[in-house]
């Protein structure tokens, strides 16, 4: 399976938000979309992997808006990019996930209140919001993914390799990695 | 399936991508053209294939490149999914006689008759330079679309 899987374009740098050390046996790459339902439901999935697997795994997350069919997955993902440059990234990347429905009912307003109640400064937010190095951000990490054969979201990579068999291949994979090495 | 291979002369067609109105492959000459054969409307894999083309339409353009895909729906189908999924790219109907172009790229499946998941990469003098079968539940990504892309070279690149 791995060797046929399209490989990871973009090697894990210090320019990623990481989750777990770098001396962690297996690296999860996630290529998501803020506003799909499908990467949702695959939030509690990682984290539940992240607690089985602990510093064993380490958890990358990227960009991969698809701005036709979510409006608001961009508006989310550079909130989530300026909340990073103010040291709030997981926090903020958190959030959306655990309140997917509501704003992506209720759009911008919705977002606001979540940078409240993660403890971000909207003024500071905003400020942020202008740097054009949010947009080159975005738009490195999805061009990344489509060089890498992201197909849809939510994509992961283990190990640089795409995975196709979703939850389960992962669940299956990751221990077997962690035994092997 | 016997699916045309990179080399081939792009067989000409002309099919509808509204109830009113037709498109021919050879009004693409001069530009390249990637072609994507797509089982059906509706289908959630299909879905996810073409919403990620229509974010690389952008991206397409630089290498100069007319997306059409192609499924053997008919045009009323064809134009609700464009408009609930905002494609800004033809959806081409492979319709009447049922099928036809697909056989003639031998991406026909002739069991369940629905057109493969096959892609191609046609250049400005109508010769194909690459093709893809995907299996039929996989999402080919467009990884291959790029790479095949840019060895035809950039807009700027031709024109230079």
């Amino acid at each position: 399976m791995y060797g046929q899987s399209p490989e990871l374009a973009t090697p894990v740098s210090a320019e990623d938000h990481i989750q777990g050390p770098a001396s962690a046996v297996v690296t999860l790459v996630e290529y998501g979309d803020y506003q799909c339902p499908a990467c949702g439901m695959a939030y509690p999935e990682v984290k539940r992997l992240q607690r089985e697997f602990g510093t064993n795994l380490r958890f990358v997350f990227r960009n991969f808006p698809l701005t036709e069919v979510h409006p608001l997955a961009r508006p989310a993902a550079e909130v989530a990019e300026a909340a990073s440059l103010l040291h709030r990234f997981w926090p903020m990347h958190d959030w959306l996930y655990e309140h997917q429905e509501e704003w992506s009912a209720y759009g911008g307003e919705a977002l606001e209140a979540g940078l409240r109640q993660v403890g971000l400064d909207e003024a500071k937010v905003t400020q942020m919001l202008r740097r054009p190095g949010i947009d080159a951000r975005i738009q490195a990490d999805f061009m990344g993914g489509v060089r890498s054969g992201v197909n849809g979201t939510p994509c992961f990579f283990l190990d640089g390799y795409r995975v196709d068999g979703g939850m389960e291949e992962l669940e299956y994979a990751i221990p077997q990695r962690i035994e092997g090495r | 399936m016997n699916i045309l291979p990179a080399g081939s002369a792009a067989p000409d067609f002309t099919l509808h991508s509204t109830p009113d109105q037709t498109v021919s492959l050879s009004e693409f000459r001069a530009r390249n053209v990637i072609l994507a054969f797509y089982p059906a409307d509706w289908s959630p894999v299909c879905g996810d294939q073409l919403s990620l083309y229509n974010e690389l339409l952008e991206e397409f353009g630089k290498y100069d490149a007319q997306l059409l895909a192609i499924s053997v729906d008919g045009a009323w189908s064809h134009a609700a999914l464009s408009r609930d999924r905002k494609y800004h790219f033809p959806l081409l109907s492979d319709f009447e006689p049922k099928g036809a172009v697909a056989r003639k790229y031998g991406v026909y499946d002739e069991k369940d008759g629905i057109a493969g998941r096959a892609l191609f990469v046609i250049d400005r003098e109508g010769v194909i330079r690459w093709s893809f079968l995907s299996p039929m539940g996989v999402n080919p990504g467009a990884d291959g679309i790029l790479k095949a892309l840019k060895s035809l070279g950039t807009a700027k690149e031709m024109a230079g």
